[in-house]
């Protein structure tokens, strides 16, 4: 019998019922919850008299719908004041913890979930918001979820679940200077398809793994949905555990170290098999962004707009036509001709501490082009501070960057952080789908080094050209 | 939840590959908050434009209207958890999905929804784009009847008994599980104790 897998470890330690067939009841340990995905969830549980089974085990915090040009005082916007008020509501009549929007803990659940320490390596972790693979790179099993199972996660701690086959994908080479998780992410996922990984839950191991630090990783693993997995995994190691002690919700002292105890067991056996597994060398990889509306449409930043004519079938052949029709462009445009009206740096995929100095870095002493606004969003309240005891906030404002409070932002749009119809955005974020940032806005996705790159010549640009 | 045993209805046909859950129902009307209103905002932005006029899409040609079944390419429904996507489907009358792969939140929140979702073989997918009159989906049967063409379909056995019985798997768990669950924390806190007790969130 060969070893199991991280995944296959997490799934059995979870298990409350096997019902046969791959499908189990699953315990969830923690619970995330952010306004725009729950208040049906809440609506459900008063309808039928239901209550929390374990109030402790749930966190909420509004993200999504946010405003980042102030803090404090009234919300313009009545829909999303509506929302925010609600989750608060919901949360205190169910007695779940819940951070205020002017509360320093605050900010984008996958980011505060980890810097408060309620992440932790070997749980289950659900939340209604399909990111939450980013808690992988802990050693969690964290996916996904819609609003009728957040109920259920309130009201009984544990869900339904289908369990996936494993997908590792593995990563070698040293990445070159200005080459990150992000490019990891959009290379993979531009190599292989925004399905290749449906069905499974991945693991990232292999050298190049282990260098990187917790946030590249929750970078890495954020991505893993956008590749059709609803989990991403990472096995825990002392990366992981130096982040944690201290975290406020980590556990303390000789508790912490029976946790590390714990977690060490929890890395794949080294005969477990994987359904399937994927490489990738990270050595020879450059700078990547999108071209196009869907994550797979990435490609290294010296390439060209692809031509649908040269598209592998006639379904994609259709899809790249209508992508150039609505991003305005045309077959065999370089790509770092293409000129940006915006720049948003932030999100959960690139909005912690890190991106913020690497883009501080390209930004410094630098201007952004005219006729190109530039906003930082800082994932969490606590990362805007800290960047500002480091004197970041200074160089973005020199350079002519906005420097925002925390929050979703520009990433979905729901605020008034979003693009006009045609407007073209270097984005730091996630997706690039058709109105993903505005309707009709058209989104380049990349890393931050990369964002401020294009913030500082006004195009897409080879970040590694505007620093030697 | 309503159950699904069968269905007989024309097909709409929205082929195009990958198709998100963004595009299905966009970010900006995740801030309504009553699910009754989500119908009116499927596929919103492919279907009226930024002036209110009609764009042409599937879903506003009088040819499919009252189709109860989606028919749909590869990688339909990913992207964003949002259930907003699945209600706003429902709400405009869809009762079915037959894609040939689907984003997997999208496919979870179907089966919480009663929707049915399914991916049968591409060849099918591609007979199905070619029938214009009603097909049957039988649920009971596991298969989909075309004329007299008859296309059986796989799905686990967990998801077919909770869509025929329309069951909630909230009722399920809180009715039966409750034994389980308890000694499932009982042997939990003593392997991982830091998870409760003491180290719980505070």
């Amino acid at each position: 019998m060969s070893g199991r897998t991280l995944y296959d470890k997490l799934w059995q330690n979870h298990v409350i019922r096997d019902y046969g067939d791959g499908a189990a009841l699953l315990y969830v340990d923690r619970h995330l919850l952010q306004e725009t995905s729950t208040h049906q969830s809440f609506v459900s549980l008063r309808e039928s008299g239901r209550s929390a089974r374990r109030p402790e085990a749930h966190l909420a915090v509004p993200d999504h719908a946010v405003p980042t040009d102030s803090r404090g005082g009234e919300i313009a916007d009545p829909m999303a004041a509506a929302q925010i008020t609600a989750l608060q509501k919901n949360a205190a009549d169910f007695g779940l913890a819940y951070i205020d929007l002017e509360d320093q803990r605050q900010g984008i659940v996958h980011v505060i979930g980890p810097e408060q320490g309620f992440t932790l390596p070997g749980i289950t972790l659900a939340c209604g918001d399909s990111h939450t693979s980013t808690h992988g790179a802990f050693g969690a099993l964290a996916f996904g979820i819609g609003a009728t199972d957040c109920a259920t996660v309130i009201a009984a701690q544990c869900l339904v679940q289908q369990k996936s086959k494993n997908l590792e994908v593995r990563l070698d080479g040293t990445p070159q200077k200005w080459v990150g998780a992000k490019d990891y992410a959009l290379a993979l996922i531009g190599q292989n398809g925004v399905g290749f990984a449906t069905g499974h839950a991945i693991e990232y191991r292999g050298p190049a793994v282990e260098q990187m630090s917790m946030a590249a990783r929750m970078t890495l693993c954020n991505m893993s949905i956008e590749g059709g997995a609803r989990v991403g995994m990472i096995a825990p190691d002392d990366v992981t555990y130096a982040y944690l002690e201290g975290r406020p919700y980590a556990p303390q002292g000789e508790l912490f170290d029976q946790a590390v105890t714990y977690w060490r067991t929890l890395a794949s056996d080294a005969d477990a098999a994987f359904d399937k597994s994927i490489g990738l060398d990270v050595g020879t990889l450059a700078p990547h962004v999108t071209w196009g509306t869907s994550p797979q449409d990435a490609l290294p930043v010296l390439g060209r707009v692809p031509d649908p004519k040269d598209a592998p079938n006639e379904g994609e052949a259709r899809r790249w036509a209508r992508a150039l029709d609505y991003m305005g462009l045309a077959a065999g445009e370089a790509l770092h001709d293409i000129g940006v009206d915006k720049v948003f740096i932030g999100s959960c995929t690139n909005g912690r501490i890190e991106d913020l100095r690497i883009a501080a870095e390209v930004a410094r002493g630098r201007r952004i082009a005219d006729n190109t606004q530039a906003i930082v969003v800082p994932g969490s309240t606590a990362v805007k501070r800290q960047a500002e005891d480091e004197g970041l906030d200074r160089i973005f404002l020199e350079a002519g960057f906005e420097w925002r409070h925390s929050g979703c932002s520009m990433c979905v749009a729901m605020n008034n952080d979003r693009l006009a119809p045609g407007e073209r955005c270097a984005s730091t974020s996630n997706r690039n789908f058709e109105g993903r940032q505005g309707r009709n806005g058209r989104t380049h996705l990349m890393s931050p080094a990369m964002a401020a790159a294009a913030a500082v010549t006004g195009h897409i640009v080879d970040v590694r050209e505007v620093m030697a | 939840m309503t159950p699904f045993t069968s269905i007989t209805s024309k097909i709409l046909p929205v082929l195009e590959d990958r198709i998100d859950t963004d595009v299905i129902f966009p970010a900006r009307f995740l801030l309504l908050m009553q699910r009754g209103e989500m119908g009116r905002y499927f596929f919103a932005d492919q279907r009226v434009a930024a002036d209110g006029s009609e764009l042409p899409h599937p879903a506003n040609d009088p040819q499919y209207k009252g189709a109860q079944i989606l028919l749909a390419g590869a990688d339909f429904g990913c992207g964003s958890s949002r259930e907003q996507a699945v209600w706003s489907l429902t709400g405009f009358g869809i009762r079915c999905v037959i894609a040939k792969s689907l984003g997997e939140i999208f496919a979870a929140n179907c089966l919480r929804n009663g929707v049915l979702a399914i991916t049968p073989p591409r060849i099918i997918i591609n007979e199905l784009a070619a029938i214009e009159s009603p097909i049957t989906v039988d649920l009971e049967a596991q298969e989909i009847r075309a004329g007299d063409k008859i296309f059986p379909f796989a799905i686990p056995p967990a998801h077919r008994e909770r869509l025929l019985n329309g069951w909630d798997d909230i009722d399920l768990i809180l009715a039966n599980e409750e034994d389980r669950l308890a000694a499932f924390e009982n042997a939990q806190r003593l392997v991982q104790p830091w998870l409760y007790g003491a180290s719980d969130v505070r």
